[in-house]
């Protein structure tokens, strides 16, 4: 069984929220990823203060001078400079109200926040770029077969001691 | 993105993530989220709220040492000022088209891209 928010948060089931929406409309019900068993579980081997920090965000963010996503299961990544300024940050996304991440793209991809933890001492460094992709992928295969495996290449490259993900 | 955490931790590399979808991160069972109740698109803050995304942030990072088992979903303390959920709860399809070309945010964006290519 999925884990039950607590009692006191009054939460929108958006599993809900989609089944009901598509059957209304007569779509396919739309397949959620479903992991009963738990997930590995990796310890950091130091403290937060010392640990290299990576982040992979999925709010469809672009640099200016990179290719916008397109919006049919994209599956292609982009290393964008940690220390980019807002002004030069995008989004490109089909399935998300971008009003507000037009005007701060910190909502989706907090890098202001992560330079300002860096800064302050509460975490050891930044990976030099953040990455981003476009979530919202329907082909299980192509998930599988190309969006993961190019995030971990990513990831392997800008070697951090932990990821941050940040999902839309 | 629960699956590309669970893909990365099965790596080796401790992951934390931020959620404003329960159900959905429930359901992919991650090893750690730090659940923030915004309408969908603020997953890590209010826009122009500096104090708050920093503190949503700093929130999942300390997950990483302070979750004890995989699938820990933790609430922040967040507060949204006006009322979204009966919005969210509506019935409707709200996404955009899907097209197959690169969409710009800006015209020029565009030609920025292609100017960087050359």
């Amino acid at each position: 069984m999925p884990l039950e928010p607590p009692a006191e948060l009054d939460v929108v089931d958006y599993i809900q929220q989609t089944r009901d929406s598509y059957a209304q409309l007569g779509y396919d019900a739309y397949r959620w990823a479903h992991e009963p068993e738990p997930a590995p579980f990796a310890t950091p081997a130091k403290p937060l203060e010392e640990c290299r920090v990576a982040m992979i965000g999925s709010g469809g963010v672009y640099r200016v001078g990179q290719v916008a996503f397109h919006h049919k299961d994209d599956t292609s990544v982009r290393a964008i400079p940690v220390d980019s300024p807002a002004d030069q940050l995008r989004t490109s996304h089909f399935a998300y109200d971008m009003t507000a991440a037009r005007r701060d793209p910190n909502v989706v991809f907090p890098l202001r926040a992560l330079r300002e933890l860096a800064d302050a001492g509460e975490i050891g460094t930044l990976a030099d770029e953040a990455i981003a992709f476009m979530g919202g992928i329907y082909s299980q295969r192509r998930l599988h077969e190309e969006l993961i495996p190019a995030l971990t290449a990513e990831i392997e490259r800008l070697d951090p001691d932990v990821v941050l993900l940040v999902p839309v | 993105m629960g699956l590309i955490a669970r893909h990365l931790e099965g790596l080796g590399i401790p992951t934390t993530s931020l959620s404003s979808a329960w159900s959905i991160t429930a359901s992919a069972n991650p090893p750690r989220a730090a659940f923030v109740n915004h309408p969908l698109g603020h997953t890590a803050g209010r826009p122009d709220d500096p104090d708050g995304q920093r503190a949503i942030v700093r929130a999942a990072l300390r997950l990483l040492h302070r979750a004890t088992a995989p699938g820990t979903i933790d609430p922040v303390e967040v507060d949204w000022p006006t009322p979204w959920r009966e919005k969210a709860r509506a019935l409707s399809d709200k996404r955009t088209e899907r097209f197959d070309t690169p969409q710009y945010q800006h015209p020029a964006d565009e030609m920025a891209a292609t100017a960087s290519r050359t």
